[in-house]
Order: structure tokens, then sequence, then C-alpha cells
């Protein structure tokens, strides 16, 4: 009875979830202009339409630029910052820590907004640089929470024992702490990497005419006219997201990471 | 004693100036600064046609004040924090049986949140705006079943736009409430079991009183993220659905009026604030108790 009311209710969500999903990959296979569903025909021409249109294969190649140095960016930003308040704390560093879990915790649009008073200020409005510097700031809360936590489980004796050794902080960072947080390293970055891909508010606050990226496209298309290709970016991007997400819990340990105690189940 | 004066050798000698350099200069210079700029905007002067002039005048949150801003901040906190109920209200359980899962499967249903959580609001909205639509939405399988006569378009509407809000709540919830329940203590419902309590009598005596702190705090934050949808108002519902998130949106972008832009963000980050460190003072009363 209650493993039955289990099943029936989480199948329940995730019928919610996908429907949206659903739906959209099936007017994404529609042979005309028109979104119907179910679909008329069957053709994958709107997928290809993504990299062969030249303005979609443009925006497909400016997001993708953007979320690779972004997150690059905030990852560079975010492990000096984690490895010290893990290393010896100091209020300084607590005091830039909380001020990178900021940008996440309020609502986009008020980063949005921060960003483009300072951009038009600054000189860098409808430069992509400044959408690759603002989504990294935006994101830098995503790896400086995956590489803290990564500092966290690191067990204390495995440094005293190599410092017995004899290994100074540089040898000690290079072949005990990195290849330990390696695997938070590289979640932080992938997080980073497609948040950003999907950002919107920011990128159009920011450059909005100038650098279109794929979500802005969207957006656009949303306002002046529907057209399929709109639908086969959203399945390229839930299929990027899920591999991703897939990789990362391949390679690591995804409950963990989420915040379960790791091995009870 | 040698651990300790192990770690704290090894904390004399890095030096952390250096280090923080780099990610100092990052968070001050584009995240401080801009924050610094837009308060000082949101006491500026507009000119007509887009521009803004050095002033101090509080011209713009006196704006606030009218009838009409009283009227969209009620609304964005009504349509917020009933989405957020509705979003609790399925993704506790929810969660709870995530957690009871064997391992495997929840990874796979956190991957699947995930992608979901990741997606970008102007995809979410399209795709129910897609599922709303009379073309291609959910009615056209009511009509093939036989149970409507022939399409509806379900949007632009209110429930619309709750329905798209407790969407984008959803997978929030779980990783928030995630963390929670899967550190809940397995033995507790396990005993109010065999001493005789109903699954419903142990789930809502045994199980809700334990993590309602947590019930509290993730309501909150959902509120909070709610409160910053910026697009599926405007997509999925009328004028009159407007949050303030889209009124932001609007005035800085349609209207070309960024003093008021500004205040009006200054505005929602105070209410934000107010609300986070309600849940500090909830996480502490946990803490305490």
């Amino acid at each position: 009875m209650s493993a039955l009311l289990r099943n029936l209710l989480l199948a329940a969500v995730g019928l919610f979830l996908a429907l949206p999903l659903i739906v959209v990959a099936g007017i994404s296979v529609n042979q005309g202009q028109q979104l119907l569903f179910p679909p008329k025909g069957f053709s994958l021409s709107w997928y290809l339409d993504v990299f062969a249109a030249s303005d979609w294969r443009n925006a497909l190649q400016n997001s993708l630029f953007i979320a690779v140095c972004s997150a690059t960016l905030s990852v560079s930003i975010a492990l000096p910052l984690a490895y010290v308040v893990w290393h010896r704390g100091g209020g300084i560093a607590r005091a830039l820590f909380a001020v990178g879990l900021a940008p996440f915790t309020l609502p986009p649009v008020i980063s949005a907004l921060g960003f483009l008073v300072f951009w038009i200020n600054a000189g860098g409005y409808g430069q992509m640089y400044a959408t690759i510097i603002s989504h990294s700031i935006f994101l830098v809360t995503l790896p400086l929470v995956t590489i803290a936590l990564g500092f966290e489980s690191i067990d204390r004796q495995l440094i005293e024992a190599a410092r017995t050794m004899g290994a100074t902080d540089r040898k000690l960072f290079a072949t005990v702490v990195l290849p330990l947080i390696r695997p938070y390293l590289i979640s932080g970055f992938a997080f980073a990497f497609v948040l950003s891909l999907n950002e919107y508010i920011i990128a159009y606050m920011v450059s909005g005419f100038t650098v279109e990226t794929l979500p802005i496209k969207i957006f656009n298309a949303l306002r002046y006219g529907y057209t399929p290709i709109m639908a086969a970016v959203s399945v390229i991007f839930v299929l990027v997201a899920v591999i991703v997400f897939s990789l990362i819990a391949r390679f690591g340990d995804l409950p963990k990471l989420m915040g379960a105690w790791s091995g009870d189940t | 004693m040698s651990d300790v004066a192990d770690i704290a050798a090894f904390q004399r000698h890095a030096r952390p100036g250096l280090l923080l350099l780099w990610p100092g200069l990052f968070l001050v210079v584009f995240f401080l600064v801009p924050f610094g700029m837009m308060l000082a905007t949101s006491f500026y002067h507009r000119i007509e046609g887009g521009f803004f002039e050095p002033a101090f005048e509080l011209d713009n949150y006196a704006r606030l004040l009218s009838p009409f801003f009283g009227k969209v901040l009620g609304f964005s906190l009504l349509i917020s924090s009933l989405a957020a109920a509705c979003t609790i209200a399925i993704g506790f359980p929810f969660t709870y049986f995530l957690t009871r899962l064997r391992r495997p499967a929840q990874v796979r249903w956190l991957v699947f949140i995930l992608a979901v959580l990741s997606l970008s609001e102007v995809i979410i909205g399209f795709t129910w705006s897609s599922l709303l639509s009379r073309t291609a939405g959910l009615s056209n399988i009511l009509v093939w079943v036989g149970l409507m006569e022939s399409p509806q378009a379900w949007f632009p509407s209110f429930q619309a736009v709750l329905i798209g809000l407790v969407y984008i709540g959803l997978p929030y919830s779980v990783l928030v409430l995630y963390p929670a329940l899967s550190r809940l203590d397995r033995q507790l419902p396990e005993a109010s079991r065999m001493l005789g309590a109903s699954p419903f009598q142990t789930f809502f005596r045994i199980t809700v009183p334990i993590v309602r702190n947590a019930l509290v705090t993730c309501f909150i934050m959902v509120f909070v993220f709610d409160l910053g949808s910026y697009l599926l108002p405007q997509v999925l519902g009328r004028p009159e659905h407007w949050t303030l998130s889209v009124q932001i949106t609007d005035q800085a972008l349609f209207q070309a009026n960024i003093p008021f832009a500004a205040a009006l963000a200054i505005f929602l980050m105070l209410v934000t604030i107010g609300l986070v460190i309600l849940t500090v003072v909830v996480g502490r009363r946990r803490a305490g108790a």
C-alpha cells in the first residue's frame, strides 16, 4: 500500500516535470513551420538548422564560448578563495566567501541590473567580455560551494602524514590536495558551464542586442514569432544538461555532493 | 598535541594575502562596485529619452508608494507564497520518498532534477506556453481521448503563471530538502511503525515535526526563488500578473528608466535580505533545539 502510494507520487512528479519536455521534443520534429503536437510528419531538419542557419549558429558559438570562459574564470576565482578559507580562515577570506555566495542567493534581476549599470559606466556595455565576466561572478557561488565541500572532505591525517615526511606547502597542494579535490573542481566547472549556457537575463541586460546567445535568440523568437528551431534548441539543452550531470554522477558521488551523508543506503 | 602543532605550523606557512588578490579583485570590482553604482543610480534623476544624470532625489522611491506598485508588490508576494506552498506540498513527500530509494535510483532522479533545474527560464516559458497552447497543447490530447470537443488555449492566465512557478520551484525544493531528509534517522519511523502507527500517522506525527525547521527554510527559499522569476509571469500571464522582477526588467529594458528600475531592485533586495535573515534565525533555533 505504502509502496504503491510512493511509486504513484514519484511517477506523477516525474510526469509533471517531463511533460513539457516531451511536447517540445514532439514539436521539434515537425516537418512544416508550424508548432504542432502531435507533430505532422517527421523531420530532423530543425536540428540541422541550429547548426546551419547562420544566426542560430552564431548564437550557439557565442553561448559555448561564453560558457567555457566564464566557467573557467569562476573556478579560478573560487579555488584560491575556498583554499584560503579552508587552510587558515581569517575574516577577510570569510567575508569574501560570503560575497561570493550572494549573487546566487538574490533574485537574478538584481545582479543583472547591477551589471548593466556597471558596464554602462565602465564602457564594456555590448562587449562579449562583459557578459563573460558578469557570468563568472554570478555563477561563482557554484564552484565555491562544491570546492569548499571538496576541501572539507579531505582527511586531515593525510596532510599531517605528508608534512611529517617533509612536504612543502606547494608540494602538498600539488600532490595531495589537488588530486583529492579534482572531482569537486570538475563538478563546480560543469555546474557553472551548464548554467551559463542557460542564463538569459544577465546576458540580455549586459549586451542583449550585440552579443546574442541561444537563450536570447529564444526570447526574441518568443516575442516576434515562434519557430520549431526553438524546440530543437530546448531539446539540445536538456540533453547537454543530462549528459553533463550524468558524467558528474559517474565520476563523483552525486548524493554526497547534494548534501547526503555518503554510504548509508 | 603534535597534530594541533602540525596543523598550526602548516597554516602559518601560507600567504593568504597573495592568494586572495585575484578573487578579491573580481568580487570587489565586479560585484560590490556594481552594487554601489546601482544604489547610487536609484537616487539619480531620469531625463526623457532613456538617460539619467547624477542627483540625490527620493522620487524613485516615492513612486514605490503609488497604488500601482503597491498592487504589484501585493500580487508578487501572493503568487510567490501560493506557488511556494504548492511546491512544498508536492516536493516534501516526493523528496522523502526519493531519499528512501536505493542509491542508483536516487542518482538517476537527481540527474533528471538537476537537468530540469538548470534549464533556462526562457526555455521553460516556451515549453509551458506550447504545452498550454491550442495548437500543440494538452487539450489536443484530451480531444484525442474524447474528453473535450475542441482544443483550447489555457494561457495567458493566473493558473498558467502559478503552474510555471511550481515547475521551476519543484526541483529547487527537492535540492533544498534533500540533505535534511536523507540524514533523517531511519530508526524513528521504524520504531513508530513497530508501536503500531500507520504509515500515514508516522509521516505526520514523527517525520513532519522533526523536519519542521527544514520545511520553513525551504518555504522561504522557494518563495525568494519564485519572487526572482522574471519571465514566466510575462510569457504565461497578462500584464496584471507581472511580478516585481518582471517590472524591474521592463523598466530597465523597455521603459528605459534605469533609476526607477534600480530603486525597485534595491527594494526587492531588502525584501529578500529580510527573508534570508529570517531563514538564518529559523536555522539557529534548529541548532539550539
